[in-house]
């Protein structure tokens, strides 16, 4: 009896939460006649599919966003774990003078979001001749003091014998955060990743300031391009083009469910 | 000759971590401390862009800000929607993970179904929901009609928008404070809930009062200040579906920055205004450290 009951509310809460996913596909089918006119009716009458998918791709250089936006998350997180895996190591391995200033540095920037500081950043951008580019998209982000506290969390938990060891064997100290701790830090830098492409996949802020072109926007910024570019009420194309930009990172978390869930609790937890 | 070992040893130590962590601390220079003390000192002044003359205003710039009424709406639109969202995806969060944690069939499915929101674009489900709302051939406005009662003008109207933004906010973020909650369930020691039984804690509330609300404390408390944070830091909605209206109703802390520093150009007001941002921040992790020292050591 409980176990139904239960059942029961988890599914209606479930029907809850894909009710906007199923009437984002549904109206992206049909055409715009049916979308004012139709009511509840989620399959179409007339299928408009191939009408509002090709506005969704020709309006915007839709592919182009896209593209952009996986290359600047991409790159965003290298270079994240790139500045970020040495500095943690060396704030939870080795001892040198000033590491109690960079360790309280690192902790204002966790206090300080992009959304407070973008106004010198973007001055900073704009006298260096880097607004409308796919680099100020990604300078900004290029450090992370999220992921120089995750990680040294993560480094600190590694035994002092294995560093000594592998000292020993003659191995640099740069070799030695990518070949001895990049692995054993794995989960971590798999977690942080994950944090970091939905973050920034999903940000719209410093793209909206430091970006003003089509072609060079992110899909968030694109969809507002896409939006600004509509005539009248057109629900089909729009749920065409939402369905477009929310494709991608649903599939990858659909593929990598453990990935994405494990990832955003030891992130969000640490955070 | 030992001591002078140890002190080259020592050299080369902090050399190393300097060529390590250098890279790093550069860029903390570059795009953290200087860019914060940049809007500090800005945000004593009248600065605007492409204007050649700046005046020191001190303090006043502040006291300017207090009694500006768009700012003072924003403030309270923010907090508003914060108090909608922040409990709402907890309470919510907490309940949906001790329904999945003591389902046997489905969990992962369930799981995953909640979690989805988290990884949409929300500026394309934010579309979505306009959609959803739309006051006359909206899917919801429909169905309320549908059973009896009046359709209703969710973003058009200054009493409603923001109780339709934070609907959006609570569906984009319950999914997951309920892994978080998942996480801090599965952390507990099953043998508390056989010493709890033994202590005659017989029914689901007791063993929940006695054991599963203490442990998961810490847990709580992190849900609690990252949902507060995220709830402040609301923009995409807004800058997706209503630009703060209508009539300024939907203004909130992040979209009059936004607004005065990069539509009206007003670098000073904005740079204060920022900075009110930052100590707001402050306060939150001030109140989380402070409550998790006291309260909510249990591990």
């Amino acid at each position: 009896m409980m176990r139904l009951l239960r059942l029961l509310v988890l599914s209606a809460g479930a029907a809850l939460v894909l009710f906007p996913f199923v009437f984002m596909i549904s109206t992206s089918l049909k055409s715009q006649s049916e979308v004012f006119s139709a009511g509840l009716q989620l399959i179409p009458v007339t299928w408009d599919a191939a009408e509002n998918y090709s506005k969704a791709f020709s309006r915007i250089p839709m592919l182009q966003v896209l593209g952009n936006g996986a290359l600047v998350c991409a790159l965003i997180v290298v270079f994240q774990v790139l500045f970020a895996l040495p500095a943690a190591y060396a704030l939870a391995k080795l001892r040198f003078p000033g590491r109690d200033a960079l360790f309280a540095l690192v902790m204002l920037g966790l206090l300080v979001p992009i959304h407070a500081i973008s106004i010198p950043l973007y001055a900073a951008a704009r006298v260096s001749g880097l607004l409308n580019t796919l680099a100020v998209l990604i300078m900004p982000f290029t450090l992370s003091v999220f992921a120089i506290f995750l990680f040294r969390q993560f480094v600190k938990a590694i035994p002092d014998d294995l560093i000594l060891a592998a000292r020993s064997d003659g191995l640099s100290e740069s070799a030695i955060v990518w070949r001895v701790l990049l692995p054993n830090a794995w989960p971590a830098a798999s977690a942080f990743a994950v944090f970091s492409v939905v973050a920034h996949w999903n940000d719209l802020y410093w793209p909206l300031i430091a970006i003003s072109k089509t072609h060079l926007a992110t899909p968030p910024l694109g969809l507002l391009f896409f939006r600004a570019a509509e005539v009248g009420d057109d629900y089909g194309a729009l749920m065409a083009a939402t369905v477009v930009v929310t494709a991608p990172l649903v599939l990858f978390f659909l593929f990598a469910q453990r990935l994405f869930i494990d990832g955003m609790t030891m992130t969000g937890l640490k955070g | 000759m030992q001591t002078s070992l140890a002190a080259r040893l020592r050299r080369a130590e902090a050399l190393a971590a300097w060529r390590l962590a250098g890279p790093a601390a550069a860029l903390m220079l570059l795009l953290l401390l200087l860019p914060t003390l940049a809007i500090l000192v800005l945000s004593f002044t009248d600065a605007e862009l492409g204007a050649s003359e700046i005046t020191f205003l001190g303090l006043e710039a502040y006291t300017d800000l207090l009694t500006d009424r768009s700012f003072r709406g924003a403030l309270r639109n923010t907090a508003v929607y914060v108090v909608l969202v922040a409990p709402a995806s907890i309470l919510l969060g907490l309940g949906l993970a001790l329904l999945i944690e003591a389902q046997a069939e489905g969990r992962a499915f369930f799981r995953s179904v909640y979690f989805l929101p988290v990884v949409s674009l929300l500026v394309a489900m934010a579309s979505v929901w306009q959609y959803l709302m739309h006051p006359s051939f909206g899917p919801i406005n429909l169905v309320l009609r549908m059973l009896g009662f009046a359709g209703v003008n969710w973003l058009g109207s200054s009493d409603n928008v923001l109780y339709a933004l934070a609907i959006i906010g609570i569906w984009q973020s319950t999914g997951f404070n309920m892994v978080l909650f998942l996480a801090g369930l599965t952390a507990i020691d099953r043998t508390l809930y056989a010493a709890a039984e033994i202590d005659g804690a017989r029914s689901a509330w007791e063993r929940f009062r006695l054991v599963t609300w203490p442990m998961l404390g810490p847990t709580t408390l992190f849900v609690f200040t990252i949902s507060v944070i995220s709830a402040v830091k609301v923009f995409e909605t807004v800058a997706t579906l209503t630009h703060g209206g209508p009539a300024k109703a939907s203004e909130t802390l992040l979209w009059v920055i936004y607004r005065e520093g990069f539509v009206y150009l007003h670098v000073g007001t904005a740079s204060a205004m920022a900075v009110v941002f930052i100590v707001l921040l402050l306060v939150l992790m001030l109140i989380q450290t402070r409550v998790l020292d006291r309260k909510v050591h249990y591990g």
